[in-house]
């Protein structure tokens, strides 16, 4: 029998695998079309203070192996969150879920922090300052490292849970914003976010995206992705979360050799809604392929 | 929603950029399929799915019909044997439940295959149909004949005249008598078909998609009732709720 198991800021994960904020809603979608127990864990869509619809459509287009997506964090703000959403969640899934936060000023990021603080079933909070898609806001605190610190500082105050922050691959150097953040208090880091990114409709010569820019993600961005994941674990000491174009157990386990303690799946779950439990039938198998009894063990194994 | 890997059995031009699919397979449903839904198609080299709506389907066989519009469907263009992962069972199609005798089904362009899996569904209910079909001319239209033998009143209108009225829709729909509407096509004429209409409806609308059942949120749209998904609160949506 291979282990799968893996340790999360103390919390003990069945397997790595965890569908990405912003490609499995609250998970209610998912769950008419399979058992999500079958989850390491799965991050919820990004909470705001307020609700938001987000940006005028299209807000979707399409590259090669990827998709651009300029969304723009609609959510029924925290509030709703907590009266609507939440007392949905132990009905279709029985561990625990990270929430992604997202905001506008230090404030909001805190004040969503606060108000799911006292939801058991949140394990963690993912504090998403990288999203690309929303002006004066989430990545606008991930694209210099002293506002990332900031953030990061604020909400490890008011947390009661640990903080990972998921950080925007659109900077120079994302090991300075990594190391900036894993000084600032962050439990663990995630990356990477969605690449800015935009197509041009040949008929109309305007944008396909109405936003003009979107975040570029999906199969393509893998080895660019894996790469900073490379980079951002051999520099900091606190786990890494991979993030970025994996669609295999075969990416998974190069993702984890590349330092990832555990990989979120994004886009793969759109064009295969069942991808995730995919991943994990085939994870021991692939394992076997690769003489890996244990997972853990071969977190940044990559020689 | 299920996840099925279909048969080409069919993948012909019936008229001017428009093919006619015809897909085999377990389409087995624990619920009937709803005039008005759509399938998402995953076709080779593309990464996102395409959603393509019913023009007819049973238990082991789904009729699609589509345009070229782009570098994915002319590829499945060029698909006539092989296999195509498919989900279907997406969305929230047609209610047909309003129709007190007469229902006017509008459909323009690719907006027309829905229609005749409607027509069908509302004849077993016995009821009365009659569908005016808008295209911009002689060359593209298709399924005429297949509506007339269900035994339904079929209107055609044509841009340029060249068959049937010349003009929009919305001209060929003047004096027709019915008490609910269905519609399907490009938003501007959806929108004059709701400004002209005699009768209540419902209005198939289009976005472009990231997943097709309702994760991403890339084709919310705002109502009246509020932020809705195309891909899983639609298509369709009642002409009232829609802000036009």
């Amino acid at each position: 029998m291979v282990n799968t198991k893996v340790k999360l800021c103390g919390i003990t994960l069945s397997n790595p695998i965890i569908p990405a904020s912003g490609t499995f809603g609250f998970g209610q979608e998912f769950a008419m079309l399979y058992d999500l127990n079958c989850l390491g864990s799965f991050c919820l869509k990004a909470l705001t203070k307020e609700a938001r619809y987000g940006n005028p459509t299209p807000r979707i287009a399409e590259g090669k192996n990827g998709v651009i997506n300029a969304v723009g964090l609609e959510n029924p703000g925290v509030n709703e969150f907590i009266k609507e959403e939440y007392p949905r969640l132990k009905k279709i899934y029985k561990n625990k879920v990270i929430a992604n936060v997202s905001g506008f000023s230090i404030d909001d990021y805190v004040y969503v922090v606060k108000k799911l603080n006292n939801c058991p079933q949140i394990g963690w909070f993912e504090i998403n300052i990288s999203c690309p898609n929303v002006h004066g806001g989430g990545m606008a605190f991930g694209t210099d490292k002293d506002v990332a610190a900031k953030v990061t500082k604020a909400v490890k105050k008011v947390s009661k849970k640990p903080i990972i922050v998921k950080l925007s691959p659109n900077v120079t150097d994302i090991v300075s914003i990594a190391k900036a953040v894993e000084k600032a208090g962050a439990d663990a880091i995630s990356l990477v976010n969605t690449f800015l990114s935009m197509r041009i409709d040949l008929k109309k010569r305007t944008p396909i995206i109405k936003n003009t820019f979107g975040g570029y993600s999906g199969d393509a961005i893998f080895p660019i992705a894996l790469r900073m994941v490379y980079q951002v674990a051999h520099a900091v000491k606190i786990p890494v979360i991979g993030i970025g174009g994996i669609s295999s157990a075969e990416d998974v386990i190069e993702m984890m050799l590349a330092g990832a303690t555990a990989v979120e799946i994004g886009s793969a779950n759109l064009v295969d809604p069942y991808i995730c439990p995919k991943i994990i039938n085939d994870l021991p198998k692939v394992m076997k392929q690769y003489k890996i009894e244990s997972l853990k063990e071969i977190i940044g194994g990559c020689k | 929603m299920k996840n099925v890997v279909l048969k080409i059995k069919e993948n012909k031009l019936i008229a001017k950029n428009t093919y006619r699919l015809v897909l085999t397979g377990d389409l087995t449903n624990k619920y009937p399929y709803r005039p008005g839904s759509f399938v998402n198609l995953l076709i080779p080299g593309f990464y996102l799915r395409r959603p393509i709506s019913i023009c007819d389907i049973n238990n082991k066989e789904v009729v699609l019909i589509y345009k070229v519009v782009g570098k994915g469907t002319l590829q499945l263009s060029k698909m006539k044997k092989g296999e195509i992962n498919t989900l279907v069972d997406m969305g929230n199609g047609y209610n047909i439940s309003p129709v007190k005798n007469t229902a006017l089904l509008v459909g323009g362009g690719a907006g027309i295959p829905p229609m005749y899996y409607l027509a069908k569904e509302l004849l077993k209910k016995k009821k009365h149909v009659i569908t005016v079909l808008g295209f911009n001319s002689e060359k593209e239209i298709f399924y005429d004949n297949e509506f007339k033998k269900l035994g339904v009143k079929v209107v055609i209108a044509t841009l340029d005249g060249s068959v049937g009225v010349k003009g929009l829709v919305t001209d060929a729909m003047k004096g027709l008598k019915y008490d609910y509407v269905y519609a399907c096509g490009p938003i501007p004429m959806l929108k004059a078909i709701y400004k002209d209409a005699k009768a209540p409806g419902q209005y198939s609308l289009e976005e472009r998609m990231g997943c097709g059942f309702g994760v991403c949120r890339g084709c919310s749209i705002k109502t009246k009732a509020g932020i809705r998904r195309v891909c899983k609160d639609g298509p369709v949506f009642k002409g009232e709720d829609i802000i036009w």
